[in-house]
């Protein structure tokens, strides 16, 4: 079955509600309007208002219940609409959600998901265009899932939903209409894959970024070098093996994230993969954003987010400089 | 996933009679002496916040529970432990960070969960607890139980309050809003920072029923958390229970509460909550020498756990995971 992703977000929720009694899913405007992205049309109607609701706009009252309901036997999964709200639900997520299982001495496991929409190029401005996940990656018990294409959504959903402890799904806006074959495999939160082989560079990166880097790919390979795209999937637990594994072969990495360097996700995989493989290393660099918050017109937005013409560009530079020949 | 509680088996176990109510209060008094005891010693570590005083709010309040009922309770949350049945060694195990605590001494004073007694957890944020028990809602919605959210004055004035008492009222959760008003946020007195004065009347207009106790007096506080309880059972909502009560010691180990005006202490100290209901047995005629021997033997046994605990041993850094899974 082909389908967009937002469709594979509905689809995976659907199933994981119809299999397992005990989850529910609530939000602002997620059960009668269908979610503001349209990701959860006609839920409420299946499985009943008690299963499926809206609620206040309270991102801390959502965050806490999601905790309480999943550490009391249900299995919550809760929409937070853009990821930039997710400053409000931090406090139950992090302090509460994310330590529980450890400091309770293991007594409970916190079967939690919090959905949000990230990313930019949506014309919304600062406060609805920013990517959570890295003030999430640092926080030991959380899980973060961050699919590119609609089969890896509906695997990832699968999976968080299953999973004992918290997840956080990011929905990237702009992949919404992204169309793809819909599988049934499972998809293991921490894998990431390879979804271009190639030998000469390796571009790795997520969501939105694993689309450019594909396309980047396609212009690189017309001035004959050959990319290798990783699309990671998950940025906690990281998948440090396969990206290794790549420059291996490639000895070169570039790290493509949407969001600034200092704290990037992209700086802390250059630097882990350093540590572990610098002697097998020609070349790690990474291609983020201005240290700025995100621009709202579309000239400046435009510019500020890496595209696959900035990386096809910044690899070729690149290789330029660190391999004359 | 942690099934039913058992607390409630020990609190009809103990009874719900004065006279218990009176052994459970002085047990959690006399826990508070032991750890105040221990802090100074160094046995209990970073900081530790005492319910001395406020015995009643916690005791009357969980009398009224059931099997299968949640209780979410704060930093200053020893009583709220106690009272829901962990055992006072467990406890005390886990303030010295001993392996035998009731969270292998990974939490703390501050962050005491015991599942298996029904208490989700303290929290050490202000007003997390009200979060815990509206979500605990939800799942008790299902089941026919009650969850409690304990905190205080200072809570009133966080989002978790506003925002949890409006959704719990939407959704007819069967929470219990439990208010243990002792005066003073922190170091701050809670008149200077509560616009309007009056926490009851702030739930009250979520449209619950709202109302307000003497905290120092066990046999009210039950009275009026049985008929929140039962409101909350019968699937009409939530319901909030104001206690007026003080905490005899300051906020934490570093308060000595110098911010309190003269003789304001004294009069609490008057209408300390064993006080009252040593008074109210004898009244009811029940013997001096049964009162004391009750209180004897909590005590004893009190320090009793508390020796075996202070025995116990650290747990060992290698054989606690380092790598989070779940």
């Amino acid at each position: 079955m082909t389908a967009d992703l937002r469709t594979a977000v509905r689809d995976a929720l659907a199933a994981e509600l119809r299999r397992d009694e005990r989850v529910v899913l609530f939000g602002e405007d997620i059960a009668a309007a269908g979610g503001v992205f349209k990701a959860t049309p006609g839920l409420v109607e299946e499985f009943g208002p008690e299963r499926v609701f809206d609620t206040p706009i309270s991102e801390l009252a959502l965050a806490g219940a999601a905790f309480g309901s999943a550490v009391t036997g249900l299995r919550p999964v809760v929409e937070i609409m853009f990821g930039d709200f997710m400053a409000l639900a931090m406090d139950s997520l992090v302090n509460q959600s994310a330590k529980y299982w450890y400091m309770s001495g293991e007594q409970a496991p916190v079967p939690l998901v919090i959905r949000c929409a990230v990313g930019g190029g949506g014309r919304f401005g600062a406060i609805h265009s920013q990517t959570p996940a890295t003030w999430l990656q640092s926080i030991a018990g959380l899980k973060i899932v961050a699919p590119a294409f609609p089969d890896d959504a509906r695997g990832l959903i699968e999976a968080a939903v299953r999973d004992p402890n918290p997840v956080v799904v990011l929905e990237h806006k702009r992949l919404y209409p992204v169309m793809g074959e819909i599988g049934s495999e499972p998809v293991a939160i921490g894998s990431a894959r390879v979804v271009r082989p190639g030998s000469d560079v390796t571009i790795v990166s997520v969501m939105r970024g694993v689309h450019d880097a594909l396309a980047a790919a396609e212009t690189l390979a017309d001035a004959g070098v050959d990319a290798e795209v990783i699309d990671l999937r998950s940025l906690r637990p990281l998948d440090h093996a396969t990206v290794i594994e790549s420059v291996l072969k490639t000895s070169r990495l570039l790290a493509v994230e949407e969001g600034p360097e200092l704290g990037g996700w992209a700086s802390g995989l250059v630097g882990a993969v350093a540590e572990r493989a610098l002697g097998d290393l020609d070349d790690v660099w990474t291609l983020t954003t201005p240290p700025t918050p995100i621009p709202y017109s579309p000239a400046l937005e435009d510019a500020y987010l890496p595209d696959a013409g900035a990386i096809a560009r910044s690899v070729l530079a690149r290789l330029a400089v660190a391999d004359p020949a | 996933m942690s099934e039913a509680s058992s607390h409630a088996v020990a609190a009809v176990e103990r009874g719900s009679g004065l006279l218990d109510l009176y052994g459970q209060m002085v047990r959690i008094r006399a826990f508070e002496d032991e750890m105040q005891r221990l802090f100074l010693r160094g046995e209990v570590h970073g900081t530790v916040h005492l319910y001395t005083g406020q015995e009643a709010c916690s005791v009357g309040v969980c009398s009224a529970l059931r099997a299968g009922d949640r209780v979410a309770a704060t930093y200053r949350g020893h009583g709220a432990a106690l009272a829901m049945g962990t055992e006072p060694r467990a406890l005390a195990a886990e303030l010295m960070g001993r392996s035998t605590g009731v969270c292998g001494g990974r939490a703390g004073s501050m962050n005491v969960i015991d599942l298996e007694h029904g208490l989700i957890g303290c929290f050490g944020i202000v007003g997390g607890s009200i979060a815990a028990a509206t979500g605990a809602g939800l799942s008790l919605q299902r089941t026919g139980g009650v969850a409690v959210a304990f905190f205080g004055d200072g809570a009133a004035n966080h989002g978790y309050f506003h925002e949890c008492l409006n959704f719990a009222q939407v959704r007819r959760l069967p929470v219990l809003f439990v208010c243990e008003n002792n005066l003073y946020g922190e170091f701050t007195p809670m008149a200077a920072v509560t616009a309007g004065g009056d926490i009851r009347a702030r739930a009250a207009a979520y449209d619950m029923p709202a109302e307000k106790v003497d905290g120092n007096d066990v046999e009210q506080v039950r009275a009026v958390a049985e008929r929140a309880a039962a409101h909350a059972r019968r699937g009409d909502g939530p319901a909030f229970l104001e206690c007026l009560t003080y905490r005899h010691l300051g906020h934490s180990k570093t308060d000595p509460g110098a911010y309190r005006p003269e003789g304001e202490l004294d009069e609490w100290l008057a209408r300390d909550p064993l006080t009252v209901a040593a008074a109210k047995l004898a009244e009811a005629g029940v013997p001096d020498d049964e009162v004391a021997a009750c209180a004897a033997a909590v005590r004893a046994e009190v320090e009793a756990g508390v020796a075996a605990a202070v025995a116990d041993p650290y747990p060992d850094p290698a054989a606690t995971a380092t790598e989070y899974a779940g």
